[in-house]
């Protein structure tokens, strides 16, 4: 199963927040899983319409996730994903 | 007669800062959110309900209140757009910043009002636990053609006034589009723009397009209100029928963003201006707080306690507050001052603050 990793930053809004592994064929399903479990997480990492935040990124394995609107990327078994907040602000 | 207020409520870029009285002068008294953009902040005069918008730089726009004068919070889901709602053809509308915050009328206890970037009005009828955007606004015919963005990428509402008389009157400020009144709770809207003038526009008296970056009113006389716009400073005394353009011509009281209005006298009202659009700085590099007494007529300008040279400092639409004769802003670069003589002469609370979006006492 997919694994899914979070930046520690999340810990300040999630404290309990752990990685997980989630039988989940696109990272939609995976976040479909977050807000079941902590419910509001996902409001941070997309918007309204479901597209991902400007500043958050989702990596699967070492690779950027193409489809920020839908995120529809397909996952494999054995897959890690990461989701990380960008490098911005000040 | 005023309650005195104790407490001076910010928020600023790094967090809601809160200053308490103590004895003759203010004291820093705590910091909630640190780190995290604080947009605006209210405190609910019916409820005594704490409100913080937060504006995270990678997370979204969030909504915290706390019941405990914020000793903790709580977050509620803030307002969204509905599933699939557009700001034009082929672009989904999704909340930007939360940048309008109001509490409905002493009667209704339940309701609140936020107003966002792009343009959308929602509403409570919970205390805040849900939030319905107002699609009367939303599908007015000038908003896809007229609205345009200001200071932001797409339009805002930044202004919400809930007539104390009756809390089914409303008025909204938009940037860019100008000042809107509902009669009904917000089911329709007539545009009170009239009097108003747009530089930036092909047609200065167009019916929509104006830039008012703050609307205020007296709350005891609700006729009056008053708005520092793009392009000068006016006033209306028959509820936004019409505005008259009270620009001082000759001195500094053009330009800026914030306005204040004493609660009791509609003719007093204070500004601090800017250098105009291009650069949004202080006037000649020093600080000044601009009064009229008379409506407009006539302007003082202020200067004791504020830095006359070399100062770069400007104040955001919401970072103005006034409690009788006591005001106080705060700025850009993160100075609080305060007047305890109508503005008259001002100390120092603090040079050390992160940029200042907005002050209230509560």
């Amino acid at each position: 199963m997919p694994k899914v990793n979070f930046t520690s930053a999340l810990r300040r809004f999630y404290p309990d927040l752990k990685p997980f592994e989630i039988e989940a064929k696109t990272v939609s399903d995976i976040l479909k899983h977050l807000n079941q479990n902590y419910p509001g997480l996902t409001d941070y990492l997309v918007d309204e319409q479901g597209r991902l935040r400007q500043h958050v990124n989702i990596f699967i394995g070492d690779k950027l996730i193409k489809d920020k609107i839908g995120l529809q990327d397909v996952l494999s078994k054995d897959d890690e994903v990461y989701i990380m907040q960008a490098l911005s602000g000040g | 007669m005023t309650t005195q207020k104790n407490t001076l409520m910010l928020g600023t870029r790094k967090g809601l800062i809160t200053f308490e009285r103590n004895g003759n002068g203010w004291a820093h008294k705590n910091a909630s959110f640190l780190g995290i953009p604080v947009s605006l902040t209210h405190v609910d005069s019916r409820t005594g309900t704490w409100w913080a918008c937060l504006d995270h730089g990678h997370w979204g726009q969030k909504l915290h209140f706390s019941n405990d004068q914020g000793a903790s919070w709580e977050e509620v889901a803030s307002p969204k757009f509905p599933e699939g709602t557009e700001v034009k053809p082929g672009e989904v509308a999704s909340v930007k910043y939360l940048w309008a915050f109001a509490e409905g009328g002493s009667d209704r206890p339940e309701e609140l009002y936020i107003g966002t970037e792009p343009g959308g009005l929602f509403k409570s009828s919970d205390n805040g636990h849900s939030f319905e955007l107002i699609e009367s606004l939303w599908n007015h015919p000038s908003r896809e053609g007229h609205w345009f963005g200001g200071g932001r990428d797409y339009p805002g509402i930044h202004s919400i006034v809930v007539d104390p008389r009756d809390s089914q009157h409303l008025y909204i400020g938009i940037s860019c589009a100008g000042v809107f009144e509902s009669y009904d709770g917000g089911n329709s809207w007539e545009i009170r723009n009239q009097g108003l003038r747009a530089d930036y526009l092909p047609d200065p008296q167009a019916e929509v397009g104006h830039d008012p970056h703050l609307l205020v009113t007296c709350p005891n006389q609700p006729n009056y209100l008053w708005q520092q716009n793009h392009c000068g400073i006016f006033r209306s005394m028959n509820g936004g029928e019409l505005w008259d353009d009270v620009t001082d011509v000759d001195g500094p009281a053009k330009f800026g963003f914030a306005v204040a209005v004493d609660h009791n006298n509609p003719e007093q009202a204070w500004v601090v201006p800017a250098v105009s659009d291009e650069v949004r700085v202080a006037v000649d590099g020093a600080l000044c707080v601009c009064r009229t007494d008379d409506g407009g007529a006539t302007w003082n300008n202020f200067r004791e306690g504020l830095p006359q040279q070399n100062c770069y400092d400007i104040v955001f639409r919401h970072a103005l507050d006034n409690t009788g004769d006591t005001l106080a802003f705060g700025t850009t670069t993160g100075n609080l001052f305060l007047s305890n003589n109508k503005g008259e002469s001002w100390e120092t609370i603090s040079h050390n603050l992160p940029m200042i979006y907005s002050t209230a006492f509560i």
